[in-house]
């Protein structure tokens, strides 16, 4: 049949990202004094999967047409509250895990209601609460510190089998958990569908807000995994604006690396997840290379400034001049 | 009329749009088994009725009844649960989702709350083949698809919820012969199973061969019902035109100016599909009107020539000499001269929330200002001219455009454009949605600015004013001119029937879409 | 003759103040509220030395918020304010590597800089039609990349001209400061150019209806290009000005304006949908903000507090004034 043919053109996005981070890690692999050693992967993995978090959490908001710049913040914030609650015996570590995750929806929810009850542009709205939520963090953490089970996160960012990273295990779970479900349960298609065409979708009568809101906190969700995973790296948590600052900006990078659609409707948090992947092996390229590491911002800017004019290319097709006022 | 076994009733529905009114007291009965034609010009209230219907619009006043019950529609899926499933003009499809996506959307199959993809896919391709079309895939996305084909979908989704009535607003306006005649036979299908049909159409041979009832609208009511085949053509356009007002126009002038050379003129214009190979020309004087269905390539030509299209073939000359122009500021341009009165004032001919003031002046700022810097004395003693010269009712110029009535807005656009005093005049439909009263006073000023030298396009969606208005109309069919009426051939008669694209004697030809 | 002079002045004169509305009153009465309230406290808070010294430093924001006022008229965003007002910072001062000639032109070259970045600003938004919040987003890391490559990660050693301290600084009118004076200057450019010139017409055109302006004839690209570089050289007068008034550059410097800026535009009652807003609003957003930080600063209130009610300042007033009109 020509099924496949379909499919591909569905998930051309996702496999062109896929394509480039294959071909990024082998360059870098190729070029690493060490090569591909356990150590090795699980330093890339550990890495990507951070940013593949966060890049996930952009998607989810991407798709319906809005976008997150609080996702920084968010990311920020559950780090610093993990720093305090995910401590103590495993009954403790679990609540406080529990509870970072839930600070983190309920972050996302916040957003969402703004966004869909508020009537406010998402731009405007998340710069909103992104203030709000990282001056939280700042009155929760002053000064860089705390700690965290310290099992825990050498478990999380160490090795299963003493072969795979458990951090992409972890991702994994996470793309089977929350991901899955959501892009194929009626809510996601809902979301899909109002980032795509938000008449069409009130004409066929979805649900547009319900997904929208399911959208916005599961975004909050995946960010707050985020910080959890930012926790286990750094022992510690810190309310620093360049960390929420930059990852924000990277994950709209890996986002429109990954093959989603800046306008909605369109692109997968798999994609996603190969475009954060691919990001940091672009970044870790300049290592191998020996290239000053102060290059390394302006090399990821001017990445994502040509990632995100690529799309502009649209423009060539347009022949009534009008369209270009949507 | 009303039999027992009427499925769905609607009596005494109104509904208004602020002062204008789109239906009044209008009534419809659904039977069963049957297909019911809804015939009437632009803006007889056919559309609003469906909307009503299909739960998207909700009415002012008036009863729906469904089998026995009254009901009402909160919205699209609560009409969609009673069993009524409308395929709009405008696509309800979302592009970025599959077929079978699509076609499953209000209810899709699931299994542990996420959706069955082979469940989907089997009701997907079963409502395909039902539409008539098993050759669509169902993974392939929507806007990779071609806009007949998009149109055979938006039938597929709809059979996919078991409809009892189903209704179709203009579906076949996209589709091609070959997918007309499948439609008709999956269409004919349904009437057989029992279900209840709805067909608006402008096309009068497909109400011949399919419709079993027929209702006239006219004006936000029904006028008449007939047996599909009891009235002749001739009848039915008769029925549809009706004798109800006449507006006043302004008395045309004996001679014609066609012998002048012309100011405004195209060769071979084609571009994307839309419009095919248009010639035509306007001399100095000539109020030239667009005639046909809405949608016929009408916008797209007047775009056209304003700069607004790329990708044009063909020519455009001013003053017998060709000129490339590549955006409005271009066609505004002294020595082209242009001006075009768009389509929708609210969204392009304005910006309503910015005083009477800034709007009039805003296409001629660069007359109005030195090094950019605008003459304030100048601007306001231009302004007021304006004021004068159209008699616009205004509290002042410094209120927000939006405050003032629809007619007035309408001559505020009218007028930011004269303040430039243009060669050549390109209007849009000017008086949609406005009073009678300045109705009149454009027609007056149409004609005095062709007298004082101006070249007016024309399109209207109203065929008493290409009568009363036009020295020529040029009806357009399929972004092509069908044909060209002069003088006293400018008959509503001629009108309708080359718009309907059926020859003066009653004949049905075969659809011209077959050509392409 | 002189009956209808008359008439227009009169009819000049309400107008102007027919335009204040209620969000600049309300802001306004904010202000003084403020005041008020920080009299209470200490009634240093009503000392002129007290409230020049906050009209100097509201001066800093003052100018770039003129910038950013510019860009969200035409219902655009400019995120990339942080790293341009850092960049002209950081290359005013370094012109003074360069000889006596560059040391002179430092203030120029410093907002030539800031117009570049907003140049590509202004090609993305307009010709290429990328969301601004995305281009201005991506310039912003570009800026920054060239920043830390140029300073090697270090804060950069190169001191601010004399030039840039006397202008940041200085007063040429005794007990009037000269950043004041430039503000007020950069203000009454931009007040002249939003209600005097055609391209002040064109930016509310746009920021109302695009389509309706470029159907007008308007060069909608064109004019948009230009307002980008016009925000892009104001952000890095103001990192000029700031650099001045630290007598050094830092990185990281421009992050506190950001946030402010927006929010002065927004709260001075223009619409960040764009077409509405008068730069009366901008400068009571401007002042407002100003005291809010210097008292919530005498309160002890940590940068935590700051930035929260940045956020939730933002939020209300755009729940007040910004919402987006109901399709269904």
């Amino acid at each position: 049949m020509r099924d496949w043919r379909y499919w591909l053109a569905e998930q051309r996005g996702t496999l062109i990202a896929l394509a480039i981070f294959a071909l990024m890690f082998t360059i870098y692999i190729s070029n690493h004094p060490a090569g591909l050693t356990t150590n090795v992967a699980q330093t890339a993995a550990n890495k990507g999967t951070l940013l593949a978090l966060v890049a996930m959490a952009q998607t989810l908001v991407v798709i319906t047409a809005g976008i997150d710049l609080s996702v920084g913040a968010i990311l920020v914030l559950t780090n610093c509250i993990a720093s305090m609650v995910v401590t103590g015996n495993a009954f403790e570590t679990t609540l406080g895990v529990v509870f970072v995750l839930f600070v983190g929806a309920l972050c996302g929810a916040l957003n969402g209601l703004i966004v869909i009850y508020g009537r406010l542009q998402p731009i405007v709205a998340t710069i909103g609460t992104g203030a709000i939520f990282f001056g939280i963090a700042l009155i929760l953490r002053p000064l860089p510190g705390g700690t965290v089970n310290e099992t825990l996160a050498d478990a999380m960012t160490g090795k299963v089998f003493g072969i795979v990273p458990a951090s992409l295990l972890m991702l994994l779970a996470i793309v089977l958990v929350v991901w899955l479900p959501f892009c194929s349960s009626v809510i996601g298609r809902a979301a899909y569908a109002a980032g795509s065409s938000e008449t069409a979708a009130y004409m066929s009568g979805m649900p547009i807000r319900r997904g929208k809101f399911a959208a916005y906190t599961l975004g909050g969700l995946l960010a707050s995994i985020g910080g959890l995973f930012l926790t286990f790296f750094t022992y510690s948590g810190q309310a620093s604006s360049a960390t929420a600052s930059t990852y924000t900006l990277l994950s709209i990078a890996a986002v429109v690396l990954g093959g989603v659609s800046l306008f909605g409707g369109r692109g997968s948090a798999i994609g996603a997840i190969f475009g954060a992947f691919a990001f940091r092996a672009i970044g870790d390229l300049m290592f191998v290379f020996d290239f000053d590491a102060l290059w390394q911002p302006l090399f990821q800017g001017v990445i994502l400034l040509l990632a995100v004019s690529i799309g502009a290319l649209g423009l060539w097709r347009v022949r009534n001049r009008l369209e270009w006022f949507g | 009329m009303i039999g027992a076994e009427a499925l769905f009733r609607m009596e005494g529905i109104s509904k208004r749009y602020g002062g204008v009114r789109a239906l009044e007291k209008a009534e419809l009965v659904v039977e069963p088994g049957r297909i019911h034609a809804i015939l009437g010009e632009n803006g007889a209230g056919k559309s609003t009725l469906i909307k009503i219907m299909a739960g998207v619009v909700t009415p002012d006043e008036g009863r729906m009844v469904l089998k026995g019950d009254d009901v009402v529609f909160a919205g699209p899926a609560a009409a969609q649960k009673a069993g009524i499933a409308c395929i709009f003009q405008e696509l309800s499809l979302i592009p970025d989702l599959s077929v079978a996506d699509n076609i499953v959307i209000a209810d899709p199959p699931q299994r542990f709350g996420m959706i069955d993809r082979k469940a989907q896919r089997r009701l997907a391709e079963a409502a395909l083949d039902r539409a008539g079309a098993a050759d669509i895939h169902p993974a392939a996305l929507v806007k990779d698809l071609p806009l007949s084909r998009r149109q055979v979908v938006e039938i597929a989704k709809a059979l996919a919820r078991q409809p009892q009535i189903l209704i179709l607003d203009e579906a076949t306006s996209a589709l091609t012969a070959a997918d007309v005649a499948k439609v008709f036979q999956v269409l004919k299908r349904l009437r057989q199973d029992g279900m209840a049909l709805l067909y608006i159409s402008h096309r009068m041979n497909e109400i011949a061969e399919l419709a079993d009832t027929c209702t006239v609208f006219r004006n936000g009511r029904n006028v008449a019902s007939y047996a599909n085949g009891s009235k002749s053509d001739n009848e039915v356009v008769e029925m549809m035109i009706g004798r109800e007002y006449r507006n006043v126009f302004p008395p045309k002038p004996q001679a014609t100016a066609s012998d002048l050379a012309p100011v405004l003129a195209c060769r071979d214009l084609s571009w994307a599909g839309r419009l095919k190979d248009i010639s035509l020309s306007v001399s100095a004087g000539e109020v030239v009107g667009l005639g046909g269905l809405d949608g016929q390539g009408q916008r797209e030509l007047l775009l056209a020539f304003f700069g607004v299209l790329s990708g044009l073939s063909g020519d455009i000359l001013i003053d017998g000499k060709p000129v490339t122009l590549n955006s409005p500021a271009a066609a505004k341009r002294r020595d082209i001269g242009m001006a075009l009165i768009p389509e929708d004032r609210k969204t392009e001919g304005l910006m309503l929330p910015m005083s009477v003031r800034d709007n009039l002046s805003f296409a001629s700022l660069d007359l109005l200002s030195k090094a950019s810097v605008i003459d304030s004395a100048a601007e306001q003693r231009r302004n007021e001219d304006m004021l004068d010269l159209l008699a616009i009712k205004t509290a002042g110029l410094d209120i927000p455009v939006g405050a003032l009535s629809g007619g007035n807005q309408q001559k505020v656009v009218i007028a930011k454009w004269l303040m430039r005093r243009p060669r050549i005049i390109l209007l849009n439909d000017p008086t949609r949605g406005i009073d009678v009263g300045t109705k009149q006073e454009i027609y007056a000023l149409l004609r005095r600015l062709a007298a004082d030298g101006a070249a007016v396009l024309f399109y209207s969606t109203d065929y008493d004013e290409l009568i009363g208005c036009c020295d020529r109309v040029l009806v357009l069919y399929d972004g092509a001119v069908k044909r060209e009426l002069k003088g006293d051939e400018i008959s509503e008669h001629a009108l309708i029937s080359s718009a309907l694209n059926i020859t003066g004697n009653g004949h049905h030809p075969l659809r011209e879409g077959a050509e392409a | 003759m002189s009956d209808t002079t008359m008439g227009r002045l009169s009819e000049r004169m309400p107008r102007f103040i027919r335009r204040i509305e209620p969000p600049v009153a309300i802001s306004f009465a904010c202000i003084i509220l403020l005041l008020l309230f920080g009299g209470l406290y200490s009634s240093a808070f009503l000392s002129a030395d007290y409230l020049l010294q906050q009209l100097k430093v509201a001066s800093f924001l003052g100018v770039i918020a003129t910038g950013m006022m510019l860009v969200i008229l035409l219902g655009q965003i400019d995120l990339s304010v942080p790293w341009v007002v850092a960049a002209g910072a950081m290359m005013a001062c370094a012109a003074t590597a360069y000889g006596p000639a560059a040391t002179l032109a430092a203030v120029p070259i410093g907002i030539l800089c800031g117009m570049l970045i907003g140049l590509i600003n202004g090609i993305g938004v307009a010709y290429l039609r990328i969301p601004s919040m995305i281009v201005t987003l991506a310039t912003n890391a570009v800026a920054q990349g060239l920043m830390v490559v140029y300073t090697g990660g270090f804060s950069p050693r190169d001191f601010a001209t004399e030039e840039m301290r006397y202008l940041a600084t200085g007063s040429l009118i005794p007990g009037v400061p000269n950043a004041l004076i430039i503000w007020a200057i950069v203000g009454a450019g931009m007040v002249f150019v939003l209600t005097r010139t055609t391209f002040g017409r064109a930016v509310y055109g746009i920021g109302n209806r695009e389509r309706a302006a470029y159907l007008s004839g308007v060069n909608t690209r064109r004019v948009v290009m230009i307002a980008f570089i016009a925000a892009g050289g104001l952000s890095a007068f103001g990192g000029v000005l700031l650099a001045g008034y630290a007598s050094k550059a830092a990185q990281g410097m421009g992050d506190a304006y950001l946030l402010p800026a927006i929010a002065a535009v927004v709260l001075g009652g223009t619409s960040i949908l764009g077409g509405r807003g008068s730069y009366l609003g901008t400068v009571a957003g401007v002042i407002l903000i100003t005291l809010l930080l210097s008292i919530l600063s005498v309160l002890q209130m940590p940068e935590a507090g700051r930035q929260i009610i940045y956020g939730v300042v933002i939020i209300a007033m755009l729940l007040l004034y910004g919402r987006s009109p109901t399709n269904q």
